[in-house]
């Protein structure tokens, strides 16, 4: 178990490397971003010439890469258009995206787990056509809408929330962003859950738990659940970088100065020390996620085994 | 579907209970009356706050409140007034000599001399600080050698700028330019203190300037406070205690922030809230002609849109698009449909014409399809508009042009819209000559005259000629109302000058763009400048 | 590899007195999953590839686990009901004209956000084209882009995941990092580059990038339903009779691991027909004047207080064919599995 750690620990180090080279590429690939510091005016060719220099974009693409990596690994992840210090961006955007994250996280787990669980034992009754009823809702409908509508409801009409979040962003006041972001994320939960639980329900050691009188609580906690579960973990591992690189919509919404926001600001600028600054960290993040995953497939089901 | 609604109501629920802490609302920033405390929105500044290095208008509305220039447009009708300077004298339209009022200080205690407006103008025209308004000093004389069109400067300082005394310095321009003096009001021309040159970090965290506010604290990406510089001597005291600057991610947000009594002024009201602004706010939003044109631009280095025929063309697809009926449905009335090519806000003296572009910028289907077909069609059958797509809600009247010259032509392939990803691509395809069709084009004033409208725009190779439109009359015009030195002379002469573009069709007016702005009941007495910054200093709180 | 007799695995240690009733069953089940086995034309999944008669066990009963899903399905309402809206969804989309009269590109301002009246029963957009005939010509683009990403992704995603949980090992660290740079890239900063380039106005190019950018989630997803299938004692037993790899995956692994993919894929449907919007809206997705499901919704979302009519019915469409493939999803999967039997 140790080894494999380890050896999943040390395969961050390619992974990492490449991710970077891959998107500092990508940024590149999509041009010269000086023309959109000068508004609707052509940039004077002198002060191009020296935005060029002082951003480093005047050497080649590997060089830049290379002068990029090195600094990094001095802790300098270069600055933003702006002047802002990019690590000094990451400080202020990750952690409210955390907490964000957790929120949302929490309510999959609980509200889709529950839902998965309660579908699954009463497959084809109403509430299992009640939830399959809300699934739609919520696929169908986009984020940007049910955020907007919760947003004018508690905050306008009702007075029961800030329809924008501070900018400490506490975790009370992430909860109903925290609801919207994990919107679609919850279907995918509530039925994969469901799925697990109704294929389950009838297999041989749950009715043998039964048979045994096994309290109905303790069949479904301790047999049918943890089974069902793999298919949920994984999924919410995948789900980690769509909530935290990806909740542009939600984040805009609530006012949110998040990594989304940021991300996607850097890209619209084509701020390369920016993207590729913060999408390393993602990838650690996945990494880390995925390893996460990995080792609760052991928890869940003890005949996995890492050696 | 009822399951859904209660699930989420639970959720809320568990919301309501975990929030009342959160859940104040009203604005919890202190005070009222002359003291009281005002929160807006902000977008965060994309350059540093540097005077001369601001070109948008975020960064703009913090400088218009913490620095005050020689010249300040009134908020009102645009003109430019003396405001440190106690006069600027010229015999020749080329050389010029300012005096600055005496008693004028930095809010750190340095007084505003002669020296802080030549070191700042200076610093601005440099190269190799990279400002991206230099070229604002390109008319005074020496640019060339401290800011060259490429390579590395040859003199440090502005030939053209001396010193006189502690009050008084001369300016010698490169060429004549009778109304130089209107364009002094810029934001780019303020006067710096020393702290901005000793410690140039420092500032750049807290900037110092000499206007009615001072910045109390600055958090980049959240928050700016300004507060009410007791110490100000001018004649435009804050009229409240202070600003806080929210930035916000998006001006939807402000606005449902705006309704919910959390913030108290909105600046940016989002187009698809323009409908709902009667019911929401009452009579507490405001919407004035600001000095901004919207454009389509054509490339004129394609062959097919520079033809014999080409104005014909234009004229022909500017007949095409019903403006009052876009403005009305699309814009809600924040938009005029455009009559000439400059603003309403220069007013009838300064050259604004609301007869001037007459027939050409009327919606007249069936001419619009004669022209057209006299032209020779549409080049390639079909045209397409380009913009970008990452900021302000172009799509939508770029396919209301669309559809209204589809619908002229009575041909539905006739036109589509063509979304580029980001600004800076967008500005690239521009700048690299590649436009294949009509773009979209923007202009905000710099300082409001006529020649900030034309010059820039269709002068050979002038910076914003994004078309690389040519006219050598049009040119002759520029140059010979530049040099007039009666005003009222000089207006006509531009006038004249526009017609050219009329008639050649350079580009597209489509309509002014007014600014709008909504407010809590919290404050009174606000009113948008030109430039559509609100005029923060006279805003009243109840 | 432990022998499967010998070790008799349970889910729950805590209660292994049960392990041999457990075991037991679970080899019967192996046993008569190994009769001949057909593959039905009709029902495609990823991970599946045609597998001829080979069958070793007794040939007592005529019918393979495939044909007998079939016959269920065929009964089963849900799927009937599932397969005539999809039917539907296809025929208007080859043919809008069956349906819709009007012409999706003529609007009028004037009427921009009106309700609905006689001859548009719908109302009108914002930009005043008709809402009825825009969402039934939307169905070509948003049913492509839907049913295709999905289809490319769960091939891809469930062949590559299933390989990667199935041997593990080396094959298993390479395809696992290789997803995690995946997920790493931001969808707005892949679609700026990779469909910028790109100047054809078909689909394709929209559909080829959601592959590229969807795969790694459902091959994670199929990996560890892989690597829980595989655990089965019927697989180890299998394994323990000389079964190959190729059979072991085909014929006992791949049926009860492909749940979870097709839960995820019909869920995934719907989201890939919003996401081709989110594509348009920076000017990289479907080329204007091509008419879609997810251009209309989000052009309409901003205007939802004022307007939500001109949300409702391509929002609608959404849901009903998101609704139509969950069911023929929940169908197949309850016809493959012989528990319910």
């Amino acid at each position: 178990m140790g080894r494999y750690v380890i050896r999943r620990l040390l395969q961050m180090i390619p992974v990492f490397l490449g991710a970077t080279l891959l998107i500092f590429l990508m940024v590149n690939v999509m041009g010269d971003p000086i023309a959109g510091l000068c508004g609707e005016r052509r940039c004077d060719p002198a002060t191009a010439a020296q935005l060029r220099k002082e951003f480093g974009l005047d050497m080649p693409v590997w060089q830049q890469y290379l002068t990029y990596m090195g600094n990094v690994f001095t802790g300098d992840f270069g600055t933003a258009f702006n002047g802002q210090q990019v690590t000094e961006l990451m400080g202020e955007a990750f952690p409210v995206t955390i907490r964000l994250t957790l929120v949302a996280i929490v309510f999959e787990i609980v509200i889709g787990i529950v839902l998965g669980v309660v579908t699954g034992l009463r497959r084809g009754r109403p509430v299992d056509s009640g939830v399959l009823l809300l699934t739609l809702v919520v696929i169908s409908v986009p984020t940007f809408v049910t955020g907007l509508l919760l947003q004018l409801l508690l905050g306008y009409k009702w007075d029961v929330i800030d329809p924008s979040v501070s900018t400490d962003a506490r975790l009370d006041e992430l909860i109903v962003p925290g609801l919207v972001l994990a919107s679609v994320s919850l279907a995918y939960v509530t039925r994969l859950t469901r799925t697990s639980i109704a294929e389950n329900t009838r297999a041989d050691y749950v009715r043998t738990a039964k048979a045994k009188g096994l309290p109905r609580s303790r069949v479904i906690r301790r047999h049918l659940l943890r089974n069902s579960l793999i298919p949920v973990v994984t999924f919410i591992g995948t789900d980690i970088g769509a909530l935290m690189g990806g909740a542009i919509v939600t984040e805009r919404i609530f006012n949110i100065h998040g990594v989304g926001y940021q991300l996607y600001q850097g890209i619209l600028r084509q701020n390369t020390q920016t993207v590729v600054g913060f999408v390393s960290v993602l990838v650690i993040v996945f990494l880390v996620a995925n390893l996460l995953v990995d080792l609760l497939y052991a928890v869940l089901d003890p005949r996995i085994r890492y050696a | 579907m009822r399951g859904a609604t209660h699930a989420k109501w639970a959720a809320c629920a568990a919301a309501v209970v975990l929030a009342t802490a959160a859940c104040g609302g009203g604005s919890d920033s202190g005070g009222s009356g002359a003291d009281g405390i005002i929160s807006s929105s902000w977008g965060d500044p994309q350059n540093p706050l540097e005077p001369a290095n601001t070109n948008e208008v975020q960064g703009g509305k913090v400088l218009d409140m913490i620095f005050r220039g020689l010249k300040q447009y009134d908020p009102r009708t645009g003109e430019a007034k003396d405001m440190v300077a106690e006069k600027i004298e010229t015999s020749d339209s080329v050389n010029f000599t300012v005096t600055v009022k005496p008693g004028w200080k930095f809010s750190n205690g340095e007084p505003v001399t002669a020296e802080s407006f030549v070191d700042a103008w200076n610093y601005g025209a440099h190269v190799k600080n990279n400002q991206r308004n230099a070229y604002f000093f390109g008319y005074i004389d020496g640019y060339d050698e401290v800011h060259p069109e490429e390579g590395e400067a040859r003199a440090d300082t502005l030939s053209g700028l001396k010193v006189t005394g502690e009050r008084t310095f001369t300016v010698k321009l490169s060429q004549k330019f009778s109304t130089w003096p209107e364009t002094l009001g810029y934001a780019a021309f303020s006067p710096l203190p020393r702290a901005f040159f000793d410690d140039h970090d420092a500032w750049l965290a807290k900037p110092v300037g000499n206007g009615p506010y001072s910045i109390d604290s600055y958090a980049k990406g959240s928050q700016m406070s300004l507060r009410r510089w007791d110490g100000y001597t001018g004649p435009d005291k804050a009229q409240n205690g202070g600003i806080d600057l929210k930035v916000y991610t998006d001006n939807n947000t402000a606005y449902t922030d705006l309704i919910a009594g959390n913030l108290d002024l909105v600046d940016d009201v989002p187009a698809s809230q323009l409908g709902n602004v009667q019911a929401d706010l009452g009579d507490r939003y405001i919407n004035s002609p600001a000095g901004i044109l919207q454009t389509l631009a054509f490339p004129f280095y394609d062959k097919e849109w520079n033809t014999p025929d080409g104005a014909k063309l234009r004229t022909g697809l500017s007949m095409a698009i019903n403006r009052k009926q876009i403005t009305d449905t699309i814009f809600q009335q924040t938009r005029t449909p455009a009559k000439d090519w400059t603003s309403p806000v220069l007013g009838e003296e300064g050259g604004y014409d609301p007869t001037l572009c007459g027939q050409a910028c009327e919606y007249d289907p069936t001419r619009a399809k004669k022209l057209i077909a006299e032209a020779g069609g549409l080049p390639g059958g079909r045209i397409t508009i380009s913009y970008n797509a990452d900021t302000g809600s172009h799509k939508d009247w770029v396919d209301a042009v669309c559809n209204s010259i589809k619908n002229a032509l009575g041909n539905d392939r006739a036109c589509v819209g063509n979304p580029i990803g980001t600004f800076a691509d967008f500005r690239n395809q521009i700048t690299q000559s590649k436009m294949s069709g009509p773009f979209r084009a923007g202009w905000q004033m710099d300082y409001p005259l006529i020649q900030n409208f034309l010059q820039p725009l269709y002068y050979t190779n002038a910076s914003s000629n994004d078309g690389k439109w040519s006219n050598k009359k049009f040119d002759g015009l520029i140059d010979r109302a530049n040099a007039e030195s009666d005003p009222a002379q000089a207006v006509e002469t531009f006038k004249e000058a526009e017609r050219v573009v009329r008639d050649e069709m350079a580009a597209i007016p489509l309509w002014y763009q007014n600014g709008s702005a909504g407010y809590s009941e919290r404050i009174s007495n606000l009113a948008l400048n030109p430039f559509s910054v609100p005029v923060y200093n006279e805003i009243k709180v109840d | 590899m432990p022998e499967p007799r010998q070790n008799p695995h349970f889910d729950d240690p805590a209660h292994s007195a049960v392990a041999a009733t457990g075991a037991g069953g679970a080899t019967d089940l192996a046993m008569s999953e190994g009769e001949t086995l057909e593959r039905d034309p009709s029902v495609v999944f990823g991970g599946r590839v045609p597998d001829g008669r080979e069958g070793t066990g007794p040939s007592a009963k005529p019918r393979s686990l495939w044909s007998d899903a079939w016959c269920d399905l065929r009964r089963n309402p849900v799927f009937i009901v599932s397969a005539l809206v999809i039917l539907f969804l296809i025929l208007i989309s080859l043919w809008p004209s069956l349906i819709a009269s009007g012409n999706p590109h003529s609007c009028d301002l004037a009427k921009a956000q009106q309700g609905s009246q006689p001859g548009h029963p719908f109302g009108f957009n914002g930009q005043g084209c008709d809402v009825y005939t825009r969402t039934v010509y939307g169905a070509r683009a948003s049913v492509t882009v839907g049913v295709c990403a999905t289809l490319g992704v769960a091939l891809l995603g469930s062949v590559l995941g299933g390989l990667a949980g199935f041997f593990g090992g080396a094959w298993d660290a390479a395809l696992s990092r290789l997803t995690d740079i995946f997920f790493g890239i931001p969808v707005v900063l892949g679609g700026l580059v990779l469909l910028s380039v790109i100047t054809s106005s078909t689909v394709w190019p929209v559909v080829g990038f959601m592959v590229l950018l969807g795969w790694p989630q459902i091959s994670r997803i199929a990996r560890g339903s892989v690597i829980t299938a595989k655990q089965n004692d019927y697989v180890q037993a299998a394994r323990a009779l000389g079964a190959s790899s190729s059979r072991m995956l085909l014929r006992h692994i791949a049926p009860n691991a492909v749940a979870p993919v097709i839960v995820v894929a019909t869920i995934a449907l719907g989201t890939y027909i919003s996401l081709e919007a989110t594509l348009s809206f920076l000017g990289v997705g479907l080329k204007p004047p091509t008419v879609s499901w997810g251009i209309d919704i989000s052009s309409a979302s901003p205007y939802v207080r004022n307007a939500p009519h001109m949300l409702l019915w391509p929002a609608g469409a959404l849901a009903i064919t998101v609704l139509a493939f969950i069911m023929l999803g929940d169908a197949v999967r309850d016809a493959l599995d012989p528990k319910l039997r």
